[in-house]
């Protein structure tokens, strides 16, 4: 009996419950591979999880239980209801916050752990120098996470905030500084005000990397921050001799560092580029004065005509961007293309990468409404699509859809790969106003001939063409 | 002498678990790349692990069992609120098929877990 339970609490036992939790996450994310595995992925994830959990929990040295409890009630009370109540618009916020205290339990954990040891005394320097890479990460993942929340909250303007030609000597200098206090300590300074100066200027460096990040640039910064917190639990993992948090910082490290490779190339923009900041600046002014002056004429229409077009179309290309999610017209934009196809028009939904505020939002907008698979094109396979289509119908997507991404190589946008909605017979742009996007760049599409305006907020306007349809 | 084999033991953990990440999630579609998000942050919530390992030891003083029940708590809003969103956008994609009823790869029955609820601890 003894035996048992000693085995129970052994080192070994824990050690094959981690390698049960890890190859558990493992198999989960093989299912997300296809969406009738996803959900069950997931919850084998979510098995995993608690079984890491449990392992850690029965180790004989464990105490402080009613802390712990403390703790775990505290996240479960705010997670819980969070996680239940979010709009799947605001998903990318509530990734983002989730990421942040991610990171911030990083370099908590890092920081308990240099008072713990009175500054890594008598503790292995490679221990030290993996905790405190998990501190300056983990720093900077939670306080650029929480700049990126204020800016998809729209608590902090979404427009670069930034000192200009100074902010990468800033960066630079800060990071230097961290890196510095770093391997002092690791050096064999016991000193906690180095490691409090270590925190500050990693957090000053999470807050002046993103302030200065555009809001088009939010499907990269997230994706990039996510991996920084898989780092760094994994930096974390090798601190604390723990190979479930080894293993599963590291794939998380990994997602993140595909995903932002493929937002970035979605872009066309280099991921240094980004982080550089400034997206965007240049574009305002450039937009603004080219606004005025614009050569072009733009053309609106009506409900009554837009109705009229589509139904008599062949086939029909939705264009929906993150404004058609602001508008929450998604379901509206579902009754319309249900009315066009029980007329017999194809119906197909243009979906660029970088569409909504982070990789693959737009889909989960339109799983949302009940858009079947089959209609959902990705770009490559919709830019193919356009030159057969009779109308399309842009709504709420602005900068995924500029031509001058192609046209003008002095736009901030230019080669950035873009839906090429122009080369349908005619285009219909839902758009409340004039006013440039969320990268505030001018739209030349607007001024096209084949390029009908009809002004108004999405929702509404698409349940008109819904109800105009009836009467044809 | 057995601290350094545990380093490079970890470190070989480490980088095989760079390369399966790489092969895993290069096959997740495009379509599912905010659900594989939010649920890989959901897995890296895990440092809640580090927090209940450090908040054991002995010789925690009052400032340090603060920081962990914060870094605790931390970890609990990430893993749990992570799974949670990560089932509820995924459930709205799992309906379809069958709604359709296209059924192209026939893989429909597949979706049907009815009775795994959530095991987020």
């Amino acid at each position: 009996m003894i035996l048992a339970t000693s085995f129970l609490q052994g080192q070994s036992f824990r050690d094959v419950l981690y390698i049960v939790a890890f190859a558990l996450f493992i198999q989960g994310l093989r299912g997300l591979s296809g969406p009738t595995t996803a959900v069950r992925g997931n919850r084998i994830a979510a098995v995993g999880m608690t079984i890491a959990v449990i392992a850690t929990l029965i180790n004989p040295l464990e105490g402080n239980w009613g802390l712990i409890a403390l703790g775990v009630a505290l996240g479960t009370a705010v997670g819980v209801p969070a996680a239940r109540q979010v709009k799947m618009t605001a998903m990318p916020q509530m990734v983002a916050l989730f990421n942040g205290v991610g990171g911030g339990a990083v370099f908590l954990i890092s920081w308990s752990e240099f008072r713990l040891t009175h500054g890594y005394t008598n503790t292995p320097t490679y221990i030290a120098i993996f905790s405190l890479f998990a501190a300056i990460v983990g720093s900077v993942s939670f306080w650029g996470s929480n700049i990126a929340f204020g800016k998809l909250q729209e608590i902090i303007p979404g427009r670069p905030i930034s000192f200009g030609s100074a902010q990468q000597i800033v960066n630079l200098v800060l990071l230097i500084l961290a890196v510095a206090a770093g391997v002092d300590i690791a050096a064999g300074d016991h000193s906690q005000g180095i490691f409090i100066g270590l925190l500050v200027c990693a957090a000053l460096l999470g807050n002046a990397v993103v302030l200065p990040i555009g809001g088009a640039d939010m499907p990269v910064v997230i994706s990039l921050l996510n991996a920084f917190t898989g780092l760094s639990a994994a930096a974390t993992g090798i601190a604390l001799d723990n190979t479930a948090l080894i293993v599963a910082g590291m794939i998380v490290g990994a997602s993140g560092s595909i995903l932002t490779n493929l937002m970035a190339t979605a872009m066309n923009r280099s991921i240094p580029a980004i982080v550089a900041g400034g997206f965007g600046g240049g574009g305002v002014v450039e937009g603004a004065s080219g606004a005025g002056e614009h050569a072009g004429t733009v053309r609106s229409t009506s409900a009554a005509d837009a109705a009229i077009q589509l139904a008599y179309a062949n086939r029909v290309m939705i264009v929906p961007g993150y404004g058609m999610a602001v508008a929450q017209a998604q379901h509206a934009v579902r009754e319309l293309t249900k009315e066009l196809e029980k007329r017999g028009v194809e119906i197909g939904y243009a979906i660029h990468p970088v569409a909504g505020r982070m990789p693959g939002h737009m889909n989960v907008l339109l799983a949302e409404a009940d858009v079947p698979y089959d209609q959902l094109e990705e770009m490559d396979e919709a830019n193919q699509e356009f030159s057969r289509t009779d109308v399309s119908l842009v709504i709420g997507a602005n900068d995924v859809t500029n031509p001058a991404a192609k046209n003008t190589p002095s736009s901030p946008i230019y080669g950035m790969p873009i839906l090429e909605v122009s080369d349908s017979h005619s285009v219909i742009v839902i758009k409340r106003s004039m006013n440039p996007g969320f990268a505030g760049i001018e739209n030349e599409l607007y001024y096209e001939p084949e390029t009908q305006m009809l002004f108004g907020d999405a929702k509404a306007a698409v349940s008109e063409i819904t109800a105009e349809l009836a009467h044809i | 002498m057995i601290l350094a084999s545990t380093l490079t033991t970890n470190l070989a953990i480490l980088v095989l678990a760079g390369f399966i990440g790489f092969v895993v999630i290069s096959k997740v579609p495009n379509t599912l790349h905010t659900p594989l998000m939010s649920g890989t942050n959901a897995i890296h919530g895990i440092v809640l692990l580090g927090g209940l390992l450090v908040i054991g030891l002995a010789g925690n003083g009052t400032f340090n069992k603060v920081i962990l029940v914060i870094a605790i708590a931390f970890g609990t809003i990430n893993v749990v609120g992570g799974f949670l969103v990560t089932d509820r956008m995924l459930e709205m994609f799992k309906s379809k098929p069958k709604a359709q009823a296209k059924g192209a790869e026939g893989k429909a029955a597949e979706g049907d877990s009815p009775d795994a609820k959530d095991k987020a601890p």
